[in-house]
């Protein structure tokens, strides 16, 4: 018989301005493998973090083997055999492999005083066996490929002969025969009684390895039913919600239009993999994916920020090599991280020095001097045009809410007149009001015939803004969307797609 | 069972080249100044080597936690000081004074440590704060004068003895030695050094794995004032006092004794016997320097630049693997 390992009831979470989770509730049987899916932002991350204690959680209950049992660090979950396989690796590169998968509890391998190393690695080369893995247990991590990286914090889980098993994501980086392996481990576990909870965006592998399905919606609890009762378009449309507004924006783009930037074949070390696409003059370019695609640093890419393996850019039709972000930016492209905060402004300084930030050649006189009557000018006329509301250009940028300070990083490339405006993720973590003036000014660049391509997770606003859209998965392009083909359901297929 | 890897061996060829150049530059000083590898002047050389190597010894275990530690040099001479202090106003026996400097010494790598961990002060600036504080205290303690240990008979025997009966062998290199070990064993086999390298290698990992990380970085400071007080107990034995003024100056030569040694300052990388090699690089070059009649003007800048040398090619290495 099946019995109930954990049940979270009427969890709340709230981080600064926020709301994680909502009432949440899940329950996790023994012998059941039970799937957590939903959009990137749904809550899944936050509910199993909540249930090892590395996030604390506002309002609710959880019970374990039927006792109410709080949970407020990871050494108690850790005790209560409930373990975390993270979904960003969280290894010591300058350890070995074995050293690794037993760090915090080499007190079971001592002898004395004294660490048994020969000890770790044969207890390692024993899980890698259960694996079938051939990983060195002698090796650093930080020698091993990504892939059995991932392998290795797989080890790492089982080595604690966990009674609840947490993996978030953890098939991201691993390769069909891999997973399968992962599968065979997990499907022992579970004959074995053990409750395993599996966040996956990878809805065609739930389906193999799934029990029960539980789908959250923006830190809602939506529904929990049987995988067998699910096909995958109905977990689709329950993780985007079906009714949202959506406006399609006018094809303003003229179909002769020159192109601007034309990428051919860009490969990185990281996470881009034969990566092309073409931007005309005066068109929205979304780029769509879920977290880790490849968006962020294909666009760093093109920026300069990070070194090119292969590839082409070319901009106006003519082939540039870019190593730089200064480069870059002479070629007139600007990228607006999604960070604004750590790589976009200087927080302590006034409103007029970062706009003129960028282009300060252009604000001093002939001796070195800087022109602050200049400044000061440029800074009143983008404050005028891009609306920031700020009490005065003097005041210092730390001060200015989110879309505010967007904007004023907008306003920096604009004075650097860049035609290319790459932005990732403009819109995070700014409310409601400010977002719609961001589309707005969004499309005016646009039809001032600015290029502009927009990095976005949120697909709302790509489908918004934007009548081409690239889907990534992996650091490939896995799909082009046109006009009517951009459908939530269509981006989260292809996001989705390895 | 065990198959040899080759990325294992990266390491050991690091250690082999600073190893390599120590040699090196043993030879070249050798060859322009034969008296330079007499037997003498070798012990000369390791004895000034001692103090600064448990230095360095304890500001490495502190690098490899991603941290740092600038108030080595004034708390060495803050456990003289306390010791003598011990000695000469409480007059205690001398063992006890000694155990007193030792514990100041653990107790002020405590202080550090907490305030790195509880008042989150970034180390460079709580180990700095620490630093001014101590090269104020050493003063106002000693009344700005020295402290004599020479009503105790035989405290100079302590370093400057040897027991073996062998001349030049110095008990100080013997404590040096055994210190060295200690602390290579504390950092290769040990909880503490394996959380050390744990912490320094990615702190967030290390804390999700159950790691109560600030108690380790506590313990990490304290070993650091541990090693401090080591080498204070031989600076007040060779000098026969507590110098308050000295110290100032002793934290950036041990921290470059790691860094030449292959201590990397973002953390997670580091060897006690690389820290020992860099320390004696930087004596054997003030000794060959001095033996060459070279200025100690001219030595700061010689070893400045080897500095220099070392940590740019220990970034190209790195570059090209």
């Amino acid at each position: 018989m099946a019995r109930e390992l954990i049940n979270m009831v009427h969890i709340e979470k709230e981080y600064p301005g926020v709301k994680a989770l909502k009432d949440v509730s899940f329950q996790l049987l023994s012998g059941e493998v039970h799937a957590l899916v939903g959009e990137n932002g749904a809550g899944k991350s936050t509910l199993v973090k909540i249930l090892v204690g590395e996030e604390k959680l506002d309002a609710g209950q959880i019970f374990v083997n039927g006792v109410e049992t709080p949970i407020t660090s990871i050494r108690e979950s850790q005790k209560l055999g409930i373990i975390m396989i993270h979904q960003e690796l969280n290894l010591m590169n300058h350890l070995t492999v074995a050293q690794n998968i037993f760090i915090g509890r080499e007190h079971q391998y001592k002898r004395g005083l004294f660490l048994d190393d020969e000890e770790l690695n044969r207890e390692s080369k024993k899980i890698f066996d259960q694996l079938n893995l051939n990983i060195d247990p002698t090796v650093k991590v930080g020698d091993l490929t990504v892939a059995k990286q991932q392998m290795v914090e797989i080890a790492k889980a089982l080595s604690y002969d966990p009674e609840v098993l947490i993996m978030d994501e953890p098939t991201a980086s691993l390769t069909d025969s891999e997973i399968e392996d992962l599968f065979n481990v997990i499907r022992v576990l579970r004959k074995e009684g053990k409750g395993i909870i599996h966040i996956s965006h990878r809805l065609d592998e739930l389906q193999q390895i799934s029990d029960r399905i539980t789908v959250l919606r923006d830190g809602n609890y939506i529904d929990t039913r049987k995988t067998s009762e699910f096909t995958i378009d109905e977990i689709i449309k329950m993780m985007v919600g079906r009714s949202i507004y959506v406006e399609k924006p006018e094809n303003n783009v003229l179909p002769g239009a020159p192109l601007s930037l034309e990428v051919k074949g860009l490969t990185c070390e990281k996470l881009v993999k034969d990566v092309s696409f073409n931007l005309q003059k005066g068109e929205i370019l979304g780029f769509s994916g879920l977290v880790g695609a490849g968006r962020t640093e294909t666009a760093r890419a093109i920026f300069g920020a990070d070194k090119l393996k292969s590839g082409q850019i070319f901009v106006h039709g003519k082939e540039v090599k870019i190593t730089s972000p200064h480069a870059a930016i002479k070629q007139g492209i600007a990228y607006l991280s999604e960070d604004r905060k750590r790589y976009g402004l200087s927080l302590g300084m006034r409103v007029s020095i970062n706009i003129a930030l960028a282009n300060m050649a252009h604000f001093i006189n002939p001796i070195g001097f800087i022109k602050n009557h200049m400044i000061n000018k440029n800074a009143k006329e983008k404050v005028e045009s891009l609306n920031i509301k700020t009490p005065s250009i003097n005041q210092l940028v730390r001060f200015l809410s989110g879309g505010n300070q967007q904007k004023v990083v907008l306003g920096k490339w604009l004075t650097r007149d860049s035609s290319i405006l790459i932005f990732d993720e403009p819109t995070r973590g700014i409310d409601v009001g400010a977002k719609s003036e961001i589309y707005k000014l969004l499309n005016e660049l646009a039809a001032q015939g600015k290029s502009i391509i927009m990095i976005s997770s949120e697909l709302p606003e790509i489908l918004r803004l934007c009548n081409r859209v690239i889907v990534m998965c992996e650091g490939r392009v896995t799909g082009e969307l046109k006009g009517d083909e951009i459908t939530q359901e269509a981006v989260i297929r292809y996001a989705t797609q390895r | 069972m065990k198959n040899v890897v080759d990325p294992t061996k990266k390491v050991d060829l690091q250690k082999f080249v600073v190893f390599g150049v120590a040699v090196l530059l043993f030879g070249f000083f050798a060859i322009l100044r034969p008296a330079y590898a007499s037997y003498s002047n070798i012990m000369t050389i390791v004895l000034s080597t001692c103090v600064n190597g448990l230095l360095a010894i304890g500001v490495t275990f502190v690098i490899i936690t991603g941290g740092i530690d600038l108030s080595v040099g004034p708390l060495m001479t803050f456990t003289g000081i306390m010791s003598g202090t011990a000695l000469t106003v409480w007059g205690l026996p001398i063992w006890l004074c000694i155990l007193i400097g030792i514990l100041s010494g653990i107790f002020i790598g405590m202080c550090s440590g907490l305030l790195v961990t509880k008042l989150k002060l970034p180390p460079f600036i709580a180990t700095m704060a620490m630093m001014m504080v101590l090269k104020g205290l050493n003063l106002v303690i000693s009344g700005v004068k020295p402290i004599y240990f020479t009503s105790v008979k035989g405290y100079q025997k302590i370093a400057l003895g040897s027991a073996f009966g062998i001349p030049g062998f110095y008990n100080a290199i013997l404590i040096f030695v055994a210190f060295a070990i200690v602390g290579h064993i504390i950092l290769s086999k040990t909880l503490l050094g394996r959380y050390a390298y744990a912490i320094g290698s990615n702190t967030q990992a290390a804390r999700l794995s159950g790691i109560r990380v600030d108690t380790w970085i506590i313990v990490v400071y304290a070993t650091s004032g541990f090693f401090c007080s080591i080498a204070g107990l031989i600076m007040s034995s060779r000098l026969n006092s507590a110098q308050p003024q000295l110290g100032p100056g002793y934290e950036l030569e041990a921290i470059a004794a790691a860094v030449i040694g292959g201590t990397s300052l973002a953390g997670g990388v580091g060897t006690i016997v690389g820290t020992l090699i860099g320390a004696f690089i930087m004596s054997e070059l003030q000794n060959g320097l001095r033996t060459l009649a070279v200025s100690p003007e001219w030595q700061f800048v010689v070893i400045g630049m080897v500095l220099i040398l070392s940590v740019a090619v220990d970034q190209l290495r790195r570059k090209n693997v």
